[in-house]
């Protein structure tokens, strides 16, 4: 057993770091940038291409393909020193669309798409959750019909962020409808820029937008179908095994617990430092070994990838406390600002410049997204445990 | 980085395993709650054969010579058979208190009588403050004719009644930290050792010391400077423990799981409703928790770290965790789990031994806001 990243891993990190200190263009500590949002999406792009241009986004990819063959602990270092300052720098093109046409998509889809998402050329949206599935994915009824050269696509998909002026989506669309559900399903990639592709802005609670795209009658190539037809669920699941770790979560809860620890450090209220009350700092600390003990579990996440073990339940309790720790950190934040925590961030007034408001109001999606803390103990019980399906 | 075993440390895991299977098996574990020592000889000396009590002692003492991480992949084990008697006392507070502090005579003199299964130490630390900090030790040791003379109560000593020798921690001076530790023999005239009756029937004491002589010669380290030391092993013996209790709550998440599988109600297991497989889900994810921050805990510490934060962190967070897979554990079982006969019961009783051990969460959690810098 080691704690420490190796020397070389650690270089890594300090050089990333650096980097971004000095190249971000925008001031993280106080400003969160939105991708799904065209505004936002356009600065993300600038700076990822500078990370690009480094090699970093797919640094863990064969060189053929525009990576650096470097470790996985790498990779997991540079979305961790991302996450931590708040740079959505995926969009799910290198955490899953990428992993995905190399495991299973032909050396004529490598050859298109993998440099393309190194060098950060295109930019991606998800077409997983639709109206009426969303837990039950393998539910999914937007249909593809083959025509010649092309799919027919018709139904709907939501939550994306298509309305960014994402170029592209991945999604799981249903080829066999008599099939068993999980059997009909097929993975395809596709450009949004076609006609029958309408998307309609879902305004969500926290002043962002979500989309609802439709498709009718939308025809795009086959060549965007990766993997086998209708061996889609396959192709995209076992997917989130070996790519995920979920140290998101904690470095973005790391980062948001020593701003409130600064904020405490600085704020008298009733005539003390809040830093000085027995129950903020209990609960800051309390806060604190949270997220260590969630970000270890996403650290052994990444280590049983790195030796190229697959994690199994592992990946999914680490999903579960990193969100749910999230989660927690933000409502800790939104009762140490008290009245003040309330305020919009454009309120003179707002401390941290409000971050904490938006994100007490975005944070819930983390538990909801990429599979619900109920799902996910779902699957810690029946893949993880053993436990009989219900 | 890397947080899996080595190969040597998963063989000392599956040997011990096998071993504790055979050797300490949940009959045994409740026949000595209800023996009046709590442990055999005989099995003592089977934990000698195996190299355990002196894992971590230097060869040149007797002893194997491995590391402290090693040690907790072992107590791991221990925890999770809940191996009864002196073995966590004798090895993390005893043999590891007197490597760190001891002088080269003390050494040779103690520590292979320790390796080889002859000598059982543990040490008096808590007095009737209850406190982990240097202000709670309030037993004075006055020194006399060349050595020293002991009076106060210790209290919470844990298997004081078998031990050989007894650590003591007594007040040399005003300031809070003037604290000296002192190898007194538990046979010493003036030292009246009374049991205490607790909920992990895990034979603690009460040490009252009238007037007990120690010779200069048995001063544990520099006069004054004891509190070091035992800021030390309060660390050890939180990451140790943390190691118990992870093997501890492995075991009783394992048990649970198999309940649910088997039990039926309406027809069907009752792991089977999401209510239930929530419950192991939430188990599951403690336990994985628990398992990545007790061993960097132990691993700093083993890399010769202070890792004041990083122990003080397992110790908080595991402390509470264990108790939760315990209290959810009761909940899957239902009324049999409370029953004597079940051992559900038998940890959830040492689960509670163990957060208080060494600091609950509440003690730990004022060193990590210092820590986060508050």
């Amino acid at each position: 057993m080691d704690f420490r990243f190796s020397e070389e891993d650690e270089a890594f990190r300090r050089e990333v770091v650096d980097f971004v200190e000095a190249e971000l263009p925008w001031d993280w500590r106080n400003h969160e940038v939105d991708s799904e949002e065209p505004d936002g999406l356009k600065l993300v792009r600038a700076f990822k291409k500078k990370l690009a241009d480094k090699g970093w986004l797919t640094r863990a990819w064969p060189r053929e393909y525009g990576g650096q063959e470097a470790s996985h602990m790498q990779q997991l270092i540079f979305g961790v020193e991302m996450s931590y300052r708040g740079i959505p720098v995926d969009d799910g093109g290198v955490s899953m669309v990428g992993p995905t046409i190399m495991m299973s998509g032909t050396e004529a889809q490598k050859r298109f798409f993998l440099p393309k998402i190194s060098r950060a050329e295109i930019d991606w949206c998800q077409g997983y959750s639709e109206p009426d599935a969303g837990s039950d994915l393998a539910s999914v009824q937007t249909r593809a019909v083959e025509d010649g050269d092309d799919f027919v696509l018709n139904g709907s998909k939501i939550w994306n962020g298509a309305h960014s002026g994402a170029g592209w989506m991945f999604m799981l669309v249903r080829t066999d409808p008599d099939a068993p559900k999980h059997r009909g399903i097929s993975f395809l990639v596709a450009e949004m820029n076609v006609p029958g592709v309408k998307i309609e802005r879902i305004p969500c609670m926290w002043g962002a937008d979500r989309s609802l795209v439709t498709f009718e009658g939308a025809r795009v190539p086959k060549s965007g179908l990766i993997g086998e037809k209708n061996m889609g669920w396959y192709v995209g699941a076992t997917l989130l095994d070996l790519e995920r770790s979920g140290a998101n979560y904690s470095a973005r809860a790391l980062r948001l617990l020593e701003d409130l620890v600064d904020f405490c450090k600085e704020n008298v209220r009733d005539g003390r430092l809040l830093s000085d009350n027995p129950l903020v700092r209990s609960r800051l600390a309390r806060a604190a070994v949270d997220i260590e003990a969630a970000r270890l579990v996403a650290y052994n996440v990444a280590s049983m990838q790195s030796k190229g073990q697959i994690p199994n339940k592992e990946a999914s309790i680490s999903k579960l406390v990193g969100s749910e720790t999230l989660l927690t950190v933000y409502g800790l934040g939104m009762q140490i600002l008290g009245m003040y925590g309330q305020l919009d961030p454009e309120s003179k007034w707002a401390p941290l410049r409000g971050r904490f408001e938006k994100g007490y109001m975005m944070v819930g999606a983390n538990t909801v997204a990429a599979g619900t803390s109920e799902i996910q103990r779902n699957i810690i019980a029946t893949r993880g445990l053993g436990l009989p399906r219900g | 980085m890397d947080l899996g075993l080595n190969e040597a440390q998963q063989m000392l895991k599956t040997s011990a395993r096998d071993f504790l299977e055979a050797e300490c098996p949940d009959t045994f574990v409740r026949e000595m709650e209800e023996d009046e020592r709590g442990f055999t000889p005989e099995l003592w000396q089977k934990i000698a054969d195996q190299g355990w009590l002196g894992l971590v002692i230097p060869e040149q003492y007797g002893g194997v010579g491995l590391s402290f991480f090693d040690l907790t992949v072992l107590l791991e084990e221990t925890g999770a058979a809940m191996l009864p008697g002196p073995f966590f006392p004798t090895v993390v507070l005893g043999s590891m208190s007197i490597m760190e502090a001891g002088s080269e005579e003390q050494k040779r003199a103690l520590l292979p009588g320790i390796a080889d299964g002859h000598s059982i130490v543990t040490m008096a630390l808590l007095e009737p403050t209850a406190s982990w900090r240097p202000e709670g030790v309030e037993a004075t040791a006055v020194p006399e004719d060349g050595g020293y003379i002991l009076n106060g109560t210790k209290l919470f000593v844990p298997c004081a009644h078998v031990s050989d020798r007894i650590i003591v921690a007594a007040r040399t001076g005003d300031a809070p930290r003037d604290v000296t530790l002192f190898l007194a023999p538990r046979n010493a005239d003036g030292m009246t050792q009374t049991l205490l009756k607790t909920i992990a029937s895990d034979r603690q004491s009460e040490l009252v010391l009238t007037d007990v002589r120690v010779p200069a010669s048995d001063v544990l380290g520099e006069v004054g400077r004891g509190w070091e030391t035992v800021e030390k092993v309060i660390a050890w013996g939180a990451a140790a423990k943390c190691a118990e209790m992870v093997g501890g709550a492995q075991r009783v998440l394992d048990m649970t799981v198999e309940y649910a599988k088997q039990r039926v109600q309406f027809g069907r297991p009752i792991g089977a409703f999401q209510a239930v497989q929530h419950h192991c889900a939430n188990m599951a994810s403690d336990v994985e928790s628990c398992r990545y921050i007790a061993a960097q805990a132990a691993w700093k510490l083993s890399e010769g770290e202070a890792a004041r934060q990083e122990a003080a962190m397992a110790k908080a967070w595991v402390s509470d965790a264990y108790r939760r897979v315990c209290a959810t554990g009761h909940q899957v079982h239902g009324a049999i789990g409370f029953t004597k006969e079940h051992n559900m019961q038998l940890y959830s009783r040492r689960a509670k031994e163990a957060e208080l051990a060494f600091g609950d969460a509440d003690f730990h959690l004022e060193t990590v806001s210092q820590g986060i810098e508050l």
